[in-house]
């Protein structure tokens, strides 16, 4: 369980705040806190770990595909599974609306995206980001910390036209230097905004490390700067995100306002395919934060439960490689972009300068009429 | 028909448009209470409440980037900057996400976000409240960039905004609030986007101007009339997109011409005018056309303002050089 922040006043009359430990039900081996019975059923813890274990073949696939070169740079979730999974499974997908950065994967198929449309975006190819009707997140998110004021005015504008809808918003510890951030987290508190602010601090911003991007003990203790609550949770513990996201969307669906949630976890794969991290993370501390992975802790939890054997796995293990051989099927099956499509979708009404590019660029005719 | 003044003309138009469509929101800093700092938004807080006149922290880049997800959500916000200076605060919000949401969605999200944004010099404003900075929205492919220079156009051209379910930067000239009065029709009209407007026709020089520089350009053409030199005067409204035809015939009669620009010479907007009507007219051409804009300094500090942006002066000496080429 948590501790809870730890107020000293210093003696030249400062105040100084230090964070309480993590959150934590399920320990690294697997084990549960006594007093802790998970509030999700059989069914949706296995439907959880399902989606962990998609995750994480989902990045092995789309690695070997793009060093083949049929995929382009890709950023992986690997390590953050259980953060993702155990925030994103508390939003019910046909009235919240998730608001993504590239790398939370599993939420983004929680919530409805195709499998298929999701690699398509890594293959570059523009109908990639086109999130379909009826599924309520908002494209992925490349400049990180800008999409943490979309996510409040969303909140702010289901709240005003009467929904009860809650928008959960992703951004990491990096991000988290964005003014955006602040901005969004700032206005969000004034207008009490129906939205829950899911930071994973996975150590590492590419190369730089949690220590050089904040001199915070926790960014979760941001949250009494903007006048909402805050909390640290062990992001590789499924149930600890779960617990505080579910009470979170609790307090935003019933008009409590918003909450940051910092979920500790660990990025256990390069930044993305480009990346070479030998270069900047010590090996010592990766084999210790193979240690905390939070699939094999969850794995571990089911099979204790007895809702998971090695027959179970590789039978859900073939189902996933299946899916996955479909989606990558289908998403290189979707047909090459013309260059007159790149003004398909850039105003609603072609303007007559854009419609002369256009033709210029598809016919060759690049004299002005 | 009333006379009224662009300020007015724009607060009228804010209400018409809050009350034929719920959806219109208002966000801004000191847009409620105070009724803007220009008072374009007075009263409308107690008329429509402050759920729909929303005063905003201080913070452009927020007023900006959740006008996102309000757009997102369904609602047609209409953000203010205080000061288009300031929209370098939320440049990133603007360029990099209203404006290429529609593209990067491939169609799913539309942004009807009307950005409003007061600008322009020798109002004695503090520093960085003055910049002319509409090139660099021009130079954002997604939004859509319109500049009134009458309030028969303010009304006409913010409404058309307001409907459009693209994003637009409304540009509201201070030196105009007040000054610029026109006739404005009571009735609901709109002013369409992309089609120049003619103030008069002549066959000597084309002056094109934008927003308050129309008025310049105008008085610069008063003096050169007294000299017996016909002026055509055009008024951009909108300069994306922009209307090529317009420009294209005006230099073709004229064969002479001038853009008049407030904002600093280099990679102004009047570069691309320049370079669309050679497009267009260049064998038509009888002089290199001339360019009169502020130049390539930082906007002085209020005292000294008179002498940074170009007046009418400047604009008939300009037309007279343009006369004397060969």
């Amino acid at each position: 369980m948590a501790g809870s922040a730890d107020t000293r006043q210093l003696a030249d009359g400062g105040v100084r705040v230090e964070p309480p430990e993590p959150l934590q039900f399920l320990a690294p081996d697997g084990s549960l806190a006594q007093e802790y019975e998970p509030a999700l059923s059989d069914e949706e813890l296995l439907a959880a770990f399902r989606l962990m274990l998609l995750s994480r073949a989902t990045s092995e696939r789309a690695v070997n595909l793009q060093r083949q070169g049929r995929l382009g740079t890709i950023a992986t979730p690997d390590g953050q599974e259980a953060a993702i999974v155990g925030s994103v499974l508390v939003l019910d997908p046909a009235r919240d609306w998730l608001v993504p950065t590239y790398r939370e994967m599993p939420a983004m198929i929680h919530m409805g995206l195709p499998l298929p449309r999701f690699l398509l975006y890594y293959r570059g190819h523009p109908l990639g980001n086109q999130v379909p009707e009826g599924v309520n997140m908002l494209p992925v998110q490349i400049a990180l910390g800008t999409q943490v004021p979309h996510a409040v005015g969303l909140a702010w504008g289901l709240r005003h036209q009467g929904s009860d809808a809650v928008v959960l918003v992703y951004f990491g510890e990096g991000a988290s230097s964005e003014g955006d951030v602040h901005e969004a987290m700032n206005l969000a508190g004034v207008r009490q905004a129906p939205v829950v602010f899911l930071l994973q601090d996975n150590g590492w911003a590419i190369s730089t490390p949690v220590a050089q991007q904040s001199a915070t003990g926790s960014f979760a203790l941001r949250a009494a700067g903007y006048g909402f609550p805050g909390e640290l949770v062990d992001g590789n513990d499924l149930f600890a995100v779960h617990d505080a996201t579910r009470r979170a969307v609790e307090r935003a669906r019933t008009g409590e306002g918003p909450t940051l949630i910092e979920a500790r976890t660990y990025r256990l794969a390069p930044h993305n395919t480009s990346d070479d991290s030998s270069r900047y993370v010590d090996p010592t501390q990766l084999e210790e934060a193979r240690a905390r992975d939070p699939v094999p802790r969850l794995r571990a939890f089911l099979s204790e439960r007895g809702l998971l054997d090695e027959e179970a796995e590789r039978r859900l293990t073939e189902e996933i490689s299946e899916e996955l051989a479909v989606a990558v099927r289908e998403m290189e099956s979707e047909s090459e972009f013309a260059a007159e499509q790149l003004f398909e979708h850039v105003y609603e009404t072609l303007p007559r300068r854009l419609d002369h590019q256009r033709r210029a660029l598809s016919e060759g005719d690049g004299e002005p009429d | 028909m009333a006379v009224m003044s662009m300020v007015e003309a724009i607060r009228s138009t804010l209400a018409a448009e809050m009350d034929r469509d719920e959806r219109v929101i208002l966000l801004g800093q000191d847009i409620g209470a105070n009724g803007g700092v220009f008072r374009a938004t007075e009263h409308l807080q107690e008329r429509f409440g402050e759920d729909r006149v929303v005063d905003m922290p201080l913070a452009e880049a927020v007023i900006v980037g959740s006008s996102v997800g309000l757009a997102a959500s369904g609602l047609i916000p209409i953000p203010e900057l205080q000061f288009l200076g300031f929209g370098s605060q939320a440049f990133h919000q603007i360029e990099g996400q209203v404006a290429r949401m529609r593209a990067r969605s491939a169609g799913r999200f539309e942004m009807p976000i009307v950005i409003r944004a007061p600008f322009g010099g020798n109002v004695r404003t503090p520093e960085l409240h003055s910049d002319a900075h509409e090139a660099k929205y021009a130079n954002s492919p997604g939004i859509k960039v319109a500049m009134p220079a009458s309030a028969y156009d303010a009304k006409g051209l913010l409404a058309e905004a307001i409907r459009d379910p693209d994003p637009v930067l409304f540009c509201e000239p201070l030196r105009g609030y007040r000054l610029q009065k026109d006739e404005v029709p009571e009735e609901d009209y709109t002013v369409p986007f992309g089609e120049a407007r003619v103030l008069r026709e002549g066959d000597d020089v084309t002056l094109v101007a934008w927003s308050v520089a129309v008025n310049v350009a105008e008085r610069g053409a008063d003096l050169a009339a007294e000299e017996g030199i016909a002026c055509t005067v055009i008024d951009l409204r909108t300069l994306v997109p922009l209307d090529e035809q317009t420009l294209a015939e005006a230099f073709a009669r004229t064969g002479r011409g001038i853009v008049v620009q407030e904002a600093p010479l280099t990679a102004g907007f009047g570069a691309e005018v320049v370079a669309t009507v050679q497009e267009h007219a260049f064998w038509a051409l009888e002089a290199p056309i001339g360019r009169i804009a502020a130049p390539d300094v930082p906007y002085p500090i209020g005292a000294i303002e008179e002498q940074y942006v170009p007046g009418p002066e400047r604009v008939l000496a300009e037309i007279q050089r343009v006369m004397e080429a060969a």
